[in-house]
Order: C-alpha cells, then sequence, then structure tokens
C-alpha cells in the first residue's frame, strides 16, 4: 500500500522561550506530508519551513527514534506520545491523522516538570527519584556467576516486564493527578523481584516514595491511565507491589 | 513510622482502610434496610431497627462510623487538592476517555454528592428518630417490647412523594458509581493485588457496586409501584 499524502494540516503547537516565560499556542500550517512519515519527521519538516521563514524552529526532545531511549515527550491531540497505543512520538506515523486535522501539541505538563523551552521539559526529576533508591550496592570484586544464584523465570519475566520502563514520563503526563507512581512502581518492582534487590528493599520503597512526594508529583488515584498511555505497557500491578512494599517498609520502622 | 500519614501512600492508606469499613457498613445498611420490603407490616424491619438502636455491640460502632466517615471525607479533600496542585499549568486539551474510567477521574465529585444525599439522608430519617421525633414516630410493641414504629416513617417518605422516592434511587446510582472504582482501588492501595487479582477483584466490584446501586433503589420503587 503506498503512503497516501496529508494535503494540508494545522499545527496548533505550543510555544514558551524559556522557563520563566509565560507561553502561548501558535497554529502553523504545514503541507504534503506523507503517511509514511512519524511524527517527528513531520515535526522536522515544519521546522525547516519555519527556518525558511525567519521563524524560531520548535523545540523539541529526540534521540534514537527507535523507541527505546525514552526521551521524546509530546502530548498529542489530549494523549502522551498521540493517537496510538505502545508507541513512544517517535514511532508514532502520520497514518493516525487525517488531512486538513489540527493537531494540538503541548509539552507534558507537571509541576516537577518544568518547561525548558517549548515542548522540552526538565525530566531530571526522575533521575533525582533513581538517585535516592533506584539502585543496588556492590561491592568490587569478581563477578559472580549467573547460575549461582537461581531466579525462577517467572520472576525473571516480572522483573523483566518492569525494566521496560524507558522513563519517558507519560504516566506523569497522563495521569490526572501527575503523578509518578507507575515511574517508582517499575524502578521499585525490577529490582523487588530479584534477590540482589531485596537486600535495600525498604530503604529503597521509602526512600524513593518520600523523594517522589518532596519533588511534587501527585498521588495515586489508581485511574489506569498511566499504564493505557505507557509506551512500554507497565501493568499497573506494579503499583500494587510498590504499595505493598512500603507499607511493609514503613510498618517495619 | 514518621510522617507516614502525611505522605502519598500514607494519606492513601487511610482513604483505603476507611473506604473498606465504609463498604462494610453499607453492606449491613443494606441488609437492614431490605427487610422494608419482605414484610408490610413493618414488624421485621422495626424488630431489625430496634437491634441496630440498642444493641450494645453496634452502639459502640456508631462513633466509629462516624470518625470513619469524617476521616474518609477530610482526607479526600486534602488529597484531592494536593493532587491538583501538582499541575499547575493544565492541558489545553487532554483525551483520558481511553485510558480511564468516568468513575475512576471523578471519585470526588461523586463522593462529594454523596456526601450532599448523606446530609439529606440523615435528616430525614437518623435525625428525626433519634433527636427530633415525628408525627409518625409512634410506639409500637412488637413480641411484648415497646419500640419506635420506624417503619411507618420510612413507608410514609415513600410512600407520599414521588420526588423524594427518586432522590433516593439517585443516592443508591451515585453510591455505586463511587463505589465500582473504590471496592478495587482499596485493595491496590493495600498492595494486595497481582496482574492475576487485577480482573477478579474488578469484577468483584462490578458485582458489589450493582448490588448497592440495585438494592438501595429497590426500596424507594417498591414502595412508589406497590402503593
Amino acid at each position: 500500500m503506498a503512503d497516501k499524502i496529508l494535503k494540508k494540516l494545522y499545527i496548533k503547537v505550543w510555544r514558551q522561550n524559556n522557563a520563566q516565560d509565560k507561553g502561548r499556542f501558535e497554529t502553523y500550517e504545514i503541507e504534503n506530508v506523507s503517511t509514511g512519515s512519524s511524527f517527528l519527521e513531520m515535526m522536522d519538516l515544519l521546522n525547516n519551513n519555519l527556518i525558511e521563514k525567519g521563524i524560531d524552529p520548535i523545540a523539541f526532545d529526540h534521540d534514537c527514534r527507535e523507541g527505546i531511549c525514552g526521551i521524546c515527550s509530546m502530548f498529542i491531540n489530549g494523549r502522551p506520545h498521540g493517537p496510538d497505543t505502545a508507541v513512544t512520538t517517535c514511532q508514532l506515523h502520520m497514518r493516525k491523522f487525517n488531512d486538513g486535522d489540527t493537531i494540538t501539541v503541548e509539552p507534558w505538563r507537571a509541576a516537577a516538570f518544568p518547561v525548558i523551552k517549548d515542548l522540552i521539559v526538565n525530566r531530571s526529576a526522575f533521575d533525582t527519584i533513581l538517585q535516592a533508591g533506584g539502585f543496588i550496592s556492590v561491592n568490587t570484586g569478581g563477578v559472580p556467576d549467573g547460575n549461582a544464584i537461581p531466579i525462577s523465570r517467572d520472576d525473571a519475566e516480572e522483573a523483566m516486564d518492569a525494566a521496560a520502563c524507558i522513563g519517558c514520563g507519560a504516566c506523569v503526563a497522563a495521569c490526572k493527578n501527575s503523578s509518578a507512581m507507575l515511574f517508582v512502581a517499575a524502578k521499585v518492582s525490577h529490582l523487588a523481584k530479584l534477590p540482589q534487590g531485596r537486600i535495600e528493599a525498604k530503604a529503597r520503597a521509602r526512600n524513593m516514595v518520600a523523594k517522589m512526594d518532596e519533588l511534587g508529583f501527585g498521588g495515586c488515584t489508581n485511574t489506569g491511565a498511566c499504564e493505557a498511555e505507557c509506551p512500554k505497557s507497565i501493568s499497573i500491578s506494579h503499583i500494587a507491589r510498590l504499595n505493598r512494599e512500603y507499607l511493609v517498609a514503613k510498618f517495619a520502622e | 513510622m514518621s510522617k507516614f500519614l502525611t505522605a502519598s501512600i500514607g494519606r492513601k492508606f487511610l482513604m483505603s482502610v476507611t473506604g473498606l469499613f465504609l463498604m462494610l457498613f453499607i453492606v449491613v445498611h443494606l441488609t437492614v434496610n431490605l427487610l422494608l420490603i419482605f414484610d408490610d407490616s413493618g414488624d421485621l424491619f422495626n424488630v431489625a431497627a430496634n437491634f441496630m438502636a440498642t444493641n450494645p455491640a453496634v452502639k459502640i460502632m456508631e462513633p466509629i462510623l462516624g470518625l470513619g466517615f469524617m476521616i474518609h471525607i477530610i482526607w479526600s479533600f486534602i488529597i484531592s487538592w494536593e493532587n491538583y496542585k501538582a499541575r499547575p499549568v493544565k492541558y489545553n486539551k487532554q483525551d483520558l476517555s481511553n485510558a480511564s474510567s468516568w468513575s475512576s477521574r471523578n471519585m470526588l465529585i461523586l463522593g462529594a454528592l454523596v456526601l450532599v444525599f448523606l446530609i439529606i439522608h440523615i435528616y430525614d430519617f437518623y435525625w428525626k428518630i433519634k433527636i427530633t421525633g415525628s408525627d409518625l414516630l409512634p410506639n409500637v410493641v412488637i413480641n411484648g417490647e415497646e419500640m419506635h414504629n420506624t417503619y411507618l416513617l420510612v413507608s410514609t417518605h415513600f410512600k407520599e412523594s414521588l420526588v423524594f422516592s427518586l432522590l433516593y434511587v439517585l443516592g443508591g446510582v451515585l453510591l455505586g458509581l463511587h463505589v465500582v472504582h473504590g471496592f478495587w482501588s482499596s485493595f491496590q492501595t493495600l498492595g494486595i493485588n497481582n496482574k492475576i487479582w487485577m480482573s477478579r477483584l474488578q469484577w468483584v466490584a462490578r458485582v458489589y457496586a450493582i448490588l448497592v446501586a440495585v438494592g438501595f433503589s429497590v426500596i424507594p420503587l417498591y414502595f412508589v409501584i406497590k402503593f
């Protein structure tokens, strides 16, 4: 099937010069977009047009464009990573749109994710949470034999499902409370299911949740929007595990 | 345990525990109320109502129930306010219709409407029975014991006013919508959930919510249709 051409699209996009700027929406027209191009390629074309017209191009995050780095972050037509499921913005294709559409593009909105410029937000809050406990402490020395620590296949799979989190922040963007619970749950869960992660499990759950609260993320109300919009389809059952880990850790204090 | 009750999960823990307690109360309340439609003489309901009013164990639970309501209501507003603050700049366009259920996103609104209903409900019955009294509350003697004819008060209200009855149907439906999310959500918050139990709990939540909504609606409708 040959790709179709979308003759004209209207891109209503958030423009904000810097963190202090109030910001505003601008609507730009773009012509002849192939349905086979990705959303980011469309944005590249639009930026080319803007540069030719002497307009500052739209700043947006992008890196691998393969759906694994987690850096692209646009809120498109009311949904993080746009109108498709289990994909990042770079894997979203223009075939999801129709000729003549007005596409609204916004940055992630959360107190903990301040806008740097246009569509780029500062997601270092996620790194700060990880630094609070998203690791295992190991002494230097010889690498232990992989078979020395038996792990059931189910546990390994469950840990791997959680570890699929790429930290893009779509969970926070989708959540009506701007909660980072799915991110924290994924990071706590993938270590909680492995014997190496059990050693520091209590401190991890306590410290990561405390950091998450401190950074201004909202609380979880179990709406499930994070799972539905997660590009890696990470299950909210990991949030149940985080709750369990946290409550056990707190009551042990 | 430092700062547990002000931490995000700690606050949710309180909502969950009080929510489960209140859902247990709903079961007891609905069971007693359903006796209204199984004996038109009213004796069955009057005996049950008298038991609930005089039994020492129930009397002990009454202030605990009040406390449960207070915590659940006050914390819901605190949590909602904190969550509201977590997104200072709102989206121009946000579409959550495919990602989450309507009732899960509107628990505060549903809860607030149930609270309005609860206040009206307390004024209609509890207030009159316990404090002000009513012309519709003569004493009756059943099996040698003297008690309020609570059946007369309740049934007269439902028989006389269609608007009043429909308000109670609405109350039941709102409560059903509130608990359809609240039920499984309480278990999720307590960490009593996993991939297998997710669908089971959500299924039980639907059954429970339908029983609550239909159960409470049937009572006023019975009096409207039969009398």
